[in-house]
């Protein structure tokens, strides 16, 4: 007989806690050695977040600025390293990553049926070149910025500058590849990683747009890469191909710039339109209104974006020719992003409608975004804009498209995912008050801008004659609006990872495979291969709940 | 042979899975180093359609032999490699080591006479950027701008051999630690598509920097 | 797939002779018919290089139209920009008379209209 009395057992807690892709580990070493797209999804975040923060003070100081038609806070050199700063962090430290590098990593694979994406490690060396090039960024702005614009034209940034225009350009150089390794590991990703039954045509949209995204990425951006290393060239040993007086031309930088840059502007909005594709199906409870014509508009855009990039260059002395082809073709590559508008609103049509965030956030997107896309095309008119470039309406089309656009479109991805990455809910009530001041603010901040391109003020002056005033007022206070309504959720997303109520599965009973995952998911997403034998969003109005799409 | 177990990566469900993600990935990563080299072209078409008969001049400065040495250096080189992938698809350890070595051995030849192009180049004045630039043609500036590119171009695609010739290496020892088998050489495969590459590249060079002119 | 040394070696001859080709056209003055040529002899090395030795002919449909995806796409960025240069009417450059010691001391800047 054993003398020894075993203790008796420890009491089983009633609710175990499965494993996470979170609770998995704590350590410092266990997040910035991960090769989990989930994580490395959640450190982008925190990053991007952290470069728009600086971005939005120097919009603010601007905006400040420009209350008073003397100026007045800033010198005129301050103002213009103001308007750069904003511009590159804005444009490759935030748009660019951020529903990609955020929410795409976080959800591709998860999307697909896949456990990871195709190269985990080099997912993770992304975002640490990614902070590289931050750094450089920073060291940029912290030793006295950069007054070029982020179009950083020659050869005032190549010859005249005086200030750190090689350490930026070597940050948005470095930037560049973290771009073109995710771009290149999403291709081979959805290529290659597809669960079974899950053919290109039973893709959810969020892929397909993301899938053209990565086809811009991986070919626009290397151009950009060897634009700004012949930049830094040509400042540092004047080799002189950007600069007339020395047998070059200004214009080759323009184009080999902006033959980059437009398809970059499509970089930051088709995932927008990828996420805005999967909210509106799942709120108005309905099958998207012609699924090929998006999927393909997709694809349209993402090849048409490459043959229009000297609608930029108008008034540069490109010639009349060239700029009528380009303009051509501006038009016609609005084409896809209209029938786009077209299919969301025919799918609202008849749905049955529910205005929760991330459908307030889509529905901002859809008219906001209209607007933008109009009014590029009054742009894309040669007449018209020799009239309007580089005024206000330039600025207030492409702010329309970007904050209104793809801005809303991640605030709203962002809430439709977040009960999937955390677990948790946000305040409901919180989050639709912030969408619609958002909205109010945005409107305010940018429409007077529109008023005041046409009536003839430039777009980086900081002076102005008295009669614009009012509308730059207008545009401040709307400004200040535009920033209760980002701060808000900040607040209750931190809230909420303490304190929101614990989500299920699939919060919002929607398709596609990422809700059949529990919340926060697994590590290794699916317990086991999921294979897929339904249509994308077989949303019927006969509501019941959501079983395995297995 | 001897095969380390053919481990797939957790990612993936079977090798050829892992073997397609791996090529296609390297295929893609060529398209970007297409247009990466792309921009140079693009700087070296519009400068020579401004200046025709000064980049001709130009050109001819450069050693248009040793330029066409390299040229059969490299499509050698590519040989060995198309026969070093050959043999890793055999399982044949000594001769994918043998055909691996040669392949960075005529790298470096490579990089050899372009380091002698490069000494011949600053003893005759026409490194750009530095003092001693003497160009004696018709238009010095204009002639600069043909060698900045030059350098620009060749410097590039020398940095890629460079690059190439480490992995090729590294891979010539992994080969002879038995690290790969006729199932598992997925990595020799994509390294050789790469240094393919990098051989095209030399070839559209060649003509368009030392033989752009009529001899 | 998996190809025969010799074939190989062939392929590579044949590169050799369009070197050979490449170099001899070099002493032929045939106007600017010599850069179309050239390029595409060097077009004709890259085709040889990319259907044998990286196996495209032998690979799917995914990877031939990545192999073409690039080139193609390089040659919108040099096809359109240079639709501008071209169709700027600028007096073309002339080639200076080749028995003149000097070219015309202006260089061949263009001039704009």
């Amino acid at each position: 007989m054993n003398a020894v009395e075993l203790a008796p057992p420890a009491p089983v807690p009633l609710v175990e806690e499965p494993e996470n892709y979170l609770s998995v580990s704590h350590t410092v070493a266990s997040w910035l050695l991960t090769t989990d797209h989930k994580r490395i999804g959640i450190l982008y975040l925190y990053s991007i977040l952290f470069f728009f923060v600086i971005a939005s003070f120097a919009a603010a100081t601007m905006r400040l600025e420009l209350l008073n038609p003397q100026g007045g806070l800033v010198l005129s050199e301050t103002y213009n390293k103001l308007f750069t700063i904003h511009g590159v962090l804005m444009v490759w430290f935030f748009l660019i990553p951020s529903i990609p590098a955020v929410l795409g990593n976080f959800i591709i694979p998860m999307m697909i049926g896949a456990r990871d994406v195709a190269f985990p490690k080099l997912n993770l060396m992304s975002w640490y070149i990614f902070i590289g090039g931050g750094l450089f960024a920073l060291y940029s702005i912290v030793s006295g910025g950069v007054d070029t614009g982020w179009t950083f034209y020659t050869p005032f940034s190549s010859t005249y500058s005086n200030t750190h225009v090689i350490a930026m350009a070597a940050g948005v150089f470095v930037a560049g590849f973290s771009t073109i390794i995710t771009g290149l590991n999403f291709i081979v990703t959805i290529h290659k990683m597809r669960a079974p039954g899950m053919t290109w045509f039973r893709l959810p949209l969020f892929i397909w747009s993301l899938y053209s995204t990565s086809v811009i990425m991986v070919l626009a951006t290397p151009v950009l890469a060897i634009t700004l290393a012949l930049l830094s060239l040509e400042r540092f040993w004047g080799i002189g191909i950007f600069d007339p007086k020395l047998g070059g031309d200004p214009v080759l930088f323009q184009h080999l710039f902006w033959f980059y840059s437009h398809p970059a502007v499509y970089i930051m909005i088709l995932p927008g339109m990828g996420v805005i594709s999967e909210i509106i199906p799942c709120f108005a409870r309905k099958k998207i209104f012609g699924y090929h014509f998006v999927a393909f508009s997709s694809v349209a855009i993402a090849v048409l974006g490459f043959l229009v990039w000297g609608h930029h260059m108008f008034v540069s002395s490109q010639s009349v020719y060239a700029g009528l082809i380009f303009s051509l073709l501006s038009f016609i590559v609005s084409v896809p992003s209209a029938i786009k508008v077209f299919n969301w609103t025919a799918t609202l049509y008849k749905g049955s409608i529910s205005f929760d965030t991330p459908m307030l956030y889509a529905f901002g997107f859809i008219g906001l975004f209209t607007i933008g896309g109009l009014t590029g095309l009054f742009l894309a008119c040669l007449g018209a804009d020799v009239h309007l470039h580089d005024t206000y309406f330039v600025v207030a089309h492409f702010h329309y498209i970007m904050v209104g656009g793809m801005v809303m479109a991640f605030m709203g991805g962002l809430h439709y995912w977040w009960p999937k990455i955390t677990g948790r809910m946000y305040p409901e009530l919180m989050g639709r008050l912030a969408a619609l001041i958002t909205f109010i603010g945005f409107n305010f901040t940018f429409f007077p801008q529109f008023l005041l391109g046409y009536l003839g003020m430039p777009r980086r002056y900081h002076t102005y004659p008295p009669e614009f005033q009012i509308f730059h007022v207008l545009s401040t206070a709307g400004a200040s609006i535009l920033g209760v309504g980002y701060a808000l959720p900040v607040i209750y997303f931190l809230y909420s990872l303490r304190n929101g109520k614990r989500a299920g599965a699939n919060p919002w009973n929607a398709t596609g495979l990422e809700w059949q995952t529990p919340s926060p998911p697994p590590k290794d997403n699916f317990a086991r291969v999921p294979v897929v034998k339904r249509e994308p969003y077989d949303y019927s109005p006969f509501e019941k709940e959501r079983t395995q799409n297995v | 042979m001897s095969e380390k177990s053919a481990a797939v990566a957790h990612q993936f469900e079977t090798i050829e899975q892992q073997r397609e993600a791996a090529t296609l990935g390297m295929w893609v990563f060529l398209a970007t180093e297409v247009l990466f080299f792309g921009g140079l072209f693009m700087g070296y078409t519009y400068t020579r359609w401004s200046y025709p008969y000064t980049f001709e001049q130009a050109s001819h400065h450069l050693d248009a032999t040793i330029g066409g040495i390299n040229t059969a250096v490299l499509l050698l080189s590519s040989l060995m490699m198309a026969l070093a992938v050959k043999s890793a698809q055999l399982g044949k350890r000594k001769p994918l080591v043998t055909y691996l070595l040669l392949t960075a051995l005529l790298g470096m030849v490579f990089l050899g006479f372009k380091a002698l192009e490069y000494h011949e180049d600053y003893v005759d004045h026409i490194v750009p950027g530095i003092r001693g630039f003497n160009f004696e043609g018709g238009s010095p500036r204009h002639a600069e701008l043909f060698f900045w590119i030059y350098f620009a171009m060749t410097g590039l695609h020398a940095i890629h051999v460079t690059a190439g010739i480490i992995v090729i290496t590294v891979m010539a020892v992994l080969a002879w630690r038995r690290s790969f088998s006729s199932e598992h050489f997925m990595s020799v495969e994509v390294t050789g598509l790469y240094w393919h590459f990098v051989d095209i590249v030399w070839v559209f060079l060649f003509p368009l920097l030392y033989l752009a002119g009529h001899r | 797939m998996i190809l025969p040394t010799r074939f190989y070696i062939k392929v590579c001859a044949a590169l050799f002779a369009l070197l050979a080709l490449t170099w001899g056209l070099a002493y032929v003055d045939l106007g600017s018919l010599n850069l179309g040529i050239a390029m595409g002899i060097s077009i004709a090395k890259a085709v040889l290089i990319m259907l044998f030795f990286m196996h495209v002919r032998d690979s799917g449909r995914l990877v031939q139209l990545v192999a073409c995806a690039g080139f193609f796409w390089l040659l919108i960025l040099l096809g359109l920009a240079m639709s501008d240069y071209q169709s700027r009417g600028w007096v073309p450059t002339r080639r200076p008379d080749l028995s003149q010691s000097h070219p015309a001391s202006k260089g061949e800047v263009p001039r704009g209209l």
